[in-house]
């Protein structure tokens, strides 16, 4: 079976060591981790855990099976299948000269990011979007040179049912 | 009410119907074990080292059917309880394990006796917790019994740092437990229920294989009415034994590496395979790429993560054994099979079950056959992991349920003595055999002063090969008789029984057997036997490692006989 990146969501409860359960069962058992982002949700008391993993659909059916079977994790789905926005956002500090920071400004005015610091030798780009956005924007950046990256991992959220 | 934390931690036990626990005291747990004598009808037993601790709450669980509770102080009584409380997560056993922790101002700082217990065992235990107040306490002991007892049973660890066990808070113990996370599902889906009542009806060649799951959920008439109902051959695996009664015309024993021949052949054979309450375990299923392969695959347990886990499922049911078995008779029609069942009873006419070798010598095989016999299968035979143990699974006929207490999963020497002192507590009503190894009894041999202390009056039988036989076959068979770090000496067992209080007697040959089995029966306390038995006896059938069920290897031929009758013919 083909192995693909899957997006899980879990929900679980904000305890002490909640993290560490899930990540000591993707160690133990093997399961590849690609990213994992973790933030407070709109009901008190749960956290929402958004863990991009790699592997064919049998694993990954087991990697969820598993994390279900963590008590402090209230539920948990795949929705690669659905219909999602999926978002990632990224920091990036690129070297720059006089010469070449119009061109990066313009760049970033194209791809809808934000330059957040600007020094002598560097500025600081802020982006948000999806896997490929980011990636490309890294692409062109990656001609005057990066000194730094910051990415959060990939939050995602199944789509609402379309009004028609 | 205010109470400690000690003492809310008593009154909790109590609410949840425990009656004994099994522990050592150390720093951490003075003031839990200073609270004890207010509460004397929490009878606790001393071990010697805390890993018998766990193992004896396992073993009371197992045969009493309900939450098994050990207690071990910080740092290295924790530690120490490790593999007890493994064993417990692989056998799927509730154990609650209460430890001590260094006073909260401690915690991180390493202190004397600090060990992150909670870390240590969060792979191993079903769930765990540090209470970090007295206030929490009452919820967290009625969620960790709920835990460890529904669903798939397992061990629950409760870390209590020092201080909150002095520390005051009002005590109610709460009527329910509030976990969103955690609904076990016990009825099967009605639609999988029906596919699966149409396959078995369908089939020509069914065969069941009923795991510890049957036996956790005492699912044991209910597999007997299908069984009985459908007439499909009923085989289990090394922890499903005593889920189904081996003198039924339909029992084919246990299968596996070490399983019965007809039993292997019978998986190999099917067109349809029901799986209740077991996991596919890879002693079990030999080379899982050529397990049942004529068959489709009926797969029953209470944990979903055990579905498509190890083996293709065809028809997958997540619930309870019993409830799923109770839904699946009504829809299973009554018939038949005339040739399958024949076809049985050929290969077991080939292939005899509890068969042991005649001759003048003392093996291994007759001494778990004649306790079989002695005691008409009245026992609870517990057992550690290796040869003593594969022995104990074939020539002993089980006819009750639950009288089978092994160590299965983990695999774990040193489990049987502990265990047969909590299978004994948690049944003083029935005759209790621990059977063991000369390697593994060893290892937690300190515990016959807990059974001389205790007066536990379990029989222990020490199948005295001079080897770690398990490994030494191995390396008989696989590594060209290299036998490295396998012959072992040991003391004078019934010196050392004699030491600790325990009367004890040492047989060599074949005649002095039943009457020493007779003997440590009429005897009203514990009674050790040391079986000094053929050194070099080997496990057969065997499947070798990395063969498929069907490529067993058996004893030869000529040497198979059941005792008192006739030579079998080939």
């Amino acid at each position: 079976m083909a192995s693909e990146k899957h997006i899980l969501v879990a929900l679980v409860a904000n305890k002490p060591g909640v993290l560490n359960r899930v990540a000591s069962l993707f160690r133990r058992r093997g399961f590849n981790i690609e990213s994992i982002t973790v933030g407070h949700t709109e009901k008190e008391g749960i956290s929402r855990m958004t863990i991009v993993v790699n592997g064919d659909s049998a694993t990954v059916e087991q990697v969820r099976k598993q994390l279900d079977k963590v008590i402090d994790v209230i539920k948990v789905h795949d929705i690669t299948q659905d219909s999602v926005v999926d978002r990632e956002l990224a920091l990036i500090k690129v070297k720059t000269t006089s010469a070449n920071r119009s061109e990066i400004i313009q760049i970033v005015d194209i791809f809808r990011a934000n330059i957040v610091d600007v020094a002598s030798d560097s500025l600081i780009v802020e982006v948000t979007g999806d896997e490929e956005k980011l990636n490309s924007l890294f692409r062109l950046l990656g001609s005057f040179g990066i000194r730094e990256i910051a990415r959060t991992g990939r939050l995602a959220m199944t789509r609402g049912i379309p009004a028609s | 009410m205010r109470l400690t934390g000690a003492q809310i931690i008593c009154e909790s036990l109590i609410k949840e119907g425990v009656e004994v626990m099994f522990g050592f005291p150390g720093g951490s747990l003075l003031p839990f074990y200073d609270t004890l004598p207010q509460y004397p009808q929490l009878r606790h037993i001393l071990v010697r080292h805390e890993q018998g601790a766990a193992h004896a709450a396992d073993g009371y669980a197992r045969a009493a059917g309900r939450a098994g509770v050990c207690c071990a102080t910080s740092g290295p009584g924790a530690t120490n309880l490790v593999t007890g409380i493994a064993n417990a997560y692989l056998d799927s056993s509730p154990v609650i394990a209460l430890t001590g922790q260094v006073a909260r101002p401690f915690i991180g700082k390493d202190a004397f006796q600090e060990i992150d217990i909670t870390g240590i065992t969060l792979p191993i235990t079903k769930h765990n917790y540090v209470v970090m107040s007295a206030a929490e306490m009452a919820n967290v002991l009625k969620e960790a019994f709920h835990i460890a007892t529904t669903g798939r049973p397992g061990p629950v660890l409760i870390d209590v740092p020092r201080d909150v066990f002095v520390e005051e808070a009002e005590f109610h113990y709460p009527a329910k437990v509030d976990l969103p996370g955690y609904k076990p599902i016990l009825r099967g889906h009605a639609a999988q229920i029906k596919k699966a009542a149409r396959l078995i009806n369908e089939a020509q060649r069914p065969v069941i294989i009923s795991g510890r799951g049957v036996v956790i959920s005492r699912a044991y008439e209910e597999l007997r009415e299908l069984a009985e109902k459908a007439q499909i051959p009923v085989i289990t695996t090394l922890l499903g034994i005593s889920s189904f009664p081996e003198n039924h015309m339909l029992s084919l024993g246990m299968l596996g590496m070490h399983g019965m021949a007809h039993a292997n052949m019978a998986v190999n054979e099917a067109d349809l395979v029901i799986a209740v309450g077991m996991r596919f375990d890879d002693r079990a299923t030999a080379k899982v790429s050529a397990f049942a392969p004529k068959a489709r695959i009926i797969h029953v347990d209470i944990d979903p993560a055990e579905i498509g886990k190890n083996v293709r499922v065809d028809v997958p049911i997540v619930g309870d054994a019993r409830d799923v078995l109770k839904d699946l008779n009504k829809e299973v029609i009554t018939r038949a099979r005339l040739d399958w069942i024949s076809q049985m009873e050929a290969w077991r006419q080939c292939h005899p079950p509890r068969i042991v070798r005649e001759g003048d010598d003392l093996i291994p095989q007759y001494v778990i056959h004649s306790i079989c016999e002695v005691t008409e299968g009245n026992s609870i035979i517990v057992t550690g992991v290796g040869q003593h143990q594969m022995w104990s699974a074939q020539c002993f006929c089980y006819k009750k349920p639950n009288t089978l207490i092994s160590s299965g999963g983990l695999g774990t020497m040193g489990f049987e003595l502990p265990a047969a002192i909590g299978a004994k507590v948690g049944c003083p009503g029935e005759t209790v055999w621990c059977v063991a190894g000369d390697g593994g009894f060893q290892m937690t041999i300190q515990e016959l002063a807990t059974v001389a202390q205790e007066k536990t009056a379990i029989k222990i039988a020490i199948i005295n090969n001079g080897f770690l036989g398990m490994v030494r076959q191995w390396q008989e068979l696989f590594y060209g008789r290299r036998y490295v770090a396998t012959p072992l000496s040991g003391p004078d067992f019934v010196k050392i029984a004699d030491a600790y209080g325990i009367p004890a007697m040492r047989v060599r040959t074949r005649l002095e057997v039943i009457p020493a089995i007779q003997k440590a029966m009429e005897h009203s306390g514990p009674f050790l036997i040391d079986f000094v038995v053929e050194p070099e006896e080997n496990v057969y059938p065997m499947v070798p490692p990395g063969a498929a069920l069907a490529d067993l290897i058996e004893a030869p031929r000529t040497e198979l006989v059941a005792p008192g009758s006739d030579r079998v013919s080939e």
